[in-house]
């Protein structure tokens, strides 16, 4: 029997005490500033701080040997360039997954995403002796494209098509299934536990900007397919059986989306480790900023996301100065709350 | 192409049907179906505990067994048994009833598979207060064991405070796990990095839930606290079918469907946090159970008890095979658990697809 359409109001979100919300593009258009902010941020602030005008200076006037230029060239912009690249890609898959699964739950790492990239970056240290972050880049996004891959193949199959809950289940299961391995391969060998302890919490140091250079054609790729599907998961929110109506080839598009997802969630863990929360945080962000339409939803997300994660670098260069923290342990306690208050905010269960 | 009633998009609530008639018919065929289910599920971890008490490197036969049990053995069989083998296949069924019940009590009432206690933050909770007073505070023993217990009524609390506005909804509190589970977990991250590598491995080995080296002691108090919260949940049951109606039907009819979620996350948040103290939170037992039990009774049904047997059977037959399908090094078995129960959930998922039933 095929699954009941289920209609969601067009807006998404309803509106709550009849907030009034800005035009989106004055939404899209902040955001895009306050990642200009950070990004200088994270170029300026950390153990050393380099004053902007050094900061500006180190690209338009290099001079060799110059220790804060070569801070700002060589360490902190890397880390930025990644940082972004891996944030707008965890947003972006995100919002495509919650309105291609209509789960506000969706995310990479709850779908399992991230525990099929981390079996196989543990695989690669354990059996391969593979040992640096850009080592990783390609283990980790062959085990996030099989994993979801899996997913979407399990979850998928069958008359009813990929629903909501089954997707969800069957990327809880793949975790169920994938992380065993990865902690029996880690407490076997302490050798292997010591290098991807650091990988597994997710972090933007340590890769040069030749992971990057590898990485962004597959962004490109990813970020493309986003904006075609963009306004197709508009007509899903309305249920299967009103989209298949209104002319939307649900076949071409769910394979579109698991490919697009399955591009853009290896991009970010291949950049930055397994981040779990983060695009699931800002693409719930995004929809209470600019409501229900994927058109807005999608870029917000992916920008909310780079500025998010770029933060959570600068925070954790703060807060135990010298040392550091990873970026994906700030995110994770720093956008709990955030996800935590926008819920609190909502009065609804609709996505 | 039949045009069903909408409904909430997500968990077992899917297949609630306005025809009371073949509501009633329909109920009295999945009746059965879930005491087929218990009974061959008993059955299957009686024979699984009756292999983990048989099997082992100490060479007992089937009599000495008996007559250990009985208190008639020789030492050395009533050691075995009594002292290592018993208390082990006890704490099996004490963690695992007590976790696929806590899981299926949480599934069913925020109606969605992924609100397991793994996965909202309960288990996360009761992992990095247990790791946190191992690698910090250097306790170890029955002070863990209480340090996890506070950790996941902790968490629970800091998730009921959080989500609670005028009423429980299901997704909200949800998201609230989710972001709480997040910060629990960033904080282990943060544990672990920091610790030394040998620190961190036997936290892993924590985290993933063990039952071997089980005492008496504590398997009697998590036995009597398991005992207390089965009565209450099968007081609490008949009012377990309001759970499926969504907020809005069940305010429709007139009844109140907030006291009903709350006593059940009450209930299932108790049983997590036994379960935990005394085993650790063995992995993906809450999460698989309820699901697999639901595949089996069939028709969205929480079926309770079956998710309860499902998971008792995972543990003892999870616990089997660590015993002694790794030779030479004792494998924790939270490492199982997943192996097992998870690949067994896909088979079920990808069956019920190639039927075209709904999850």
């Amino acid at each position: 029997m095929p699954r009941a359409a289920t209609v969601t109001h067009p807006t998404g979100t309803p509106d709550r005490r009849g907030a009034r919300r800005l035009p989106p593009i004055a939404t899209l258009s902040i955001a895009a500033g306050l990642l200009v902010l950070v990004a200088l941020a994270s170029l300026a602030i950390g153990t050393r701080q380099v004053p902007l005008d050094v900061v500006f200076g180190a690209f338009a006037s290099p001079v060799a040997g110059d220790a804060d230029q070569v801070v700002v060239r060589d360490l902190r912009l890397p880390r930025a360039v990644i940082g972004i690249m891996a944030g707008a890609a965890l947003g972006v898959v995100a919002a495509l997954l919650q309105g291609a699964t209509r789960n506000p739950l969706a995310d990479p790492g709850l779908l399992g995403i991230n525990a099929g990239a981390s079996l196989a970056v543990v695989a690669a240290i354990a059996f391969l002796g593979v040992a640096s972050p850009f080592g990783f880049i390609w283990f980790a996004f062959g085990g996030a494209a099989v994993a979801a891959a899996v997913v979407f193949a399990i979850g998928s199959t069958g008359g009813a098509g990929a629903t909501p809950a089954k997707l969800a289940l069957t990327g809880a299961a793949l975790t169920a299934a994938t992380t065993p391995l990865v902690t029996l391969l880690l407490i076997s060998d302490e050798g292997t536990l010591s290098q991807f302890r650091f990988w597994s919490v997710g972090s933007l140091s340590g890769r040069g900007l030749e992971t990057a250079a590898v990485l962004w054609p597959f962004l490109v790729a990813g970020l493309v397919l986003a904006a075609w599907l963009a306004g197709r998961l508009n007509l899903l929110a309305l249920g299967d059986d009103v989209a298949r109506g209104l002319g939307v080839r649900l076949a071409t598009t769910r394979v579109v989306t698991a490919v697009a997802v399955i591009i853009l969630a290896g991009t970010a863990t291949s950049l930055a480790g397994p981040i779990a929360l983060l695009g699931l945080a800002v693409a719930h962000a995004a929809r209470g900023l600019v409501g229900g339409d994927y058109r807005w939803i999608t870029p917000l997300a992916g920008v909310l996301g780079a500025i998010v994660l770029l933060a959570a670098d600068v925070i954790g260069r703060v807060v135990v100065a010298p040392a550091e923290l990873e970026a994906g342990i700030v995110a994770a306690i720093v956008g709990a709350p955030v996800l935590i208050a926008l819920v609190r905010r909502t009065k609804g269960t609709s996505l | 192409m039949s045009v069903a009633p909408a409904v909430v998009p997500t968990g077992p609530g899917e297949s609630v049907h306005p025809l009371a008639v073949r509501v009633a018919a329909a109920r009295s065929r999945t009746h059965r179906r879930a005491t087929t289910v218990v009974a061959v599920g008993s059955l299957f971890a009686l024979a699984a505990a009756t292999a983990s008490l048989l099997l082992g490197a100490a060479g007992l036969g089937v009599g000495d067994v008996l007559a250990a049990l009985v208190g008639q053995g020789s030492p050395k069989a009533e050691f075995v048994i009594v002292r290592l083998r018993l208390p082990r296949v006890l704490a099996a069924i004490v963690a695992g009833t007590a976790l696929g019940l806590g899981g299926a009590l949480f599934q069913t009432t925020l109606r969605n598979p992924l609100a397991s206690p793994d996965i909202l933050g309960v288990t996360g909770g009761a992992s990095l207060a247990a790791v946190g007073s191992m690698l910090l505070l250097g306790l170890e023993g029955p002070a863990v064991s209480l340090a996890a217990f506070a950790g996941a009524l902790v968490v629970a609390a800091l998730m009921w405070g959080l989500a609670w506005r005028d009423g429980l909804t299901g997704i909200r509190f949800v998201l609230v796990g989710i972001g709480l589970a997040s910060i629990v977990s960033g904080l282990l991250g943060w544990l672990i990095t920091r610790a030394e590598v040998r620190e961190a491995s036997e936290a892993l080995v924590w985290m993933v839930g063990g039952i071997a080296g089980v005492g008496w002691p504590e398997l009697g108090t998590a036995g009597s606290t398991l005992a207390v919260l089965l009565v209450l949940t099968v007081a609490f049951s008949p009012r377990m079918p309001l759970l499926a109606l969504s907020d809005d039907s069940a305010r429709s009819l007139g009844l109140d469907a907030t006291r009903a979620r709350a006593t059940a996350i009450v209930l299932g948040v108790g049983l997590v946090a036994v379960a935990t103290a005394l085993a650790g939170p063995i992995a993906f037992v809450a999460l698989v159970a309820a699901p697999i039990a639901r595949a089996l009774v069939g028709h969205g049904q929480a079926a309770l008890a079956a998710s309860a047997v499902v998971g008792a059977a995972i543990v003892l037959v999870a616990d089997l095979v660590a015993q002694h399908a790794f030779t030479g090094f004792a494998v924790p078995v939270g490492i199982v658990t997943g192996l097992i129960g998870a690949p067994y959930l896909l088979w079920l998922i990808a069956r019920g697809n190639r039927r075209g039933s709904d999850g």
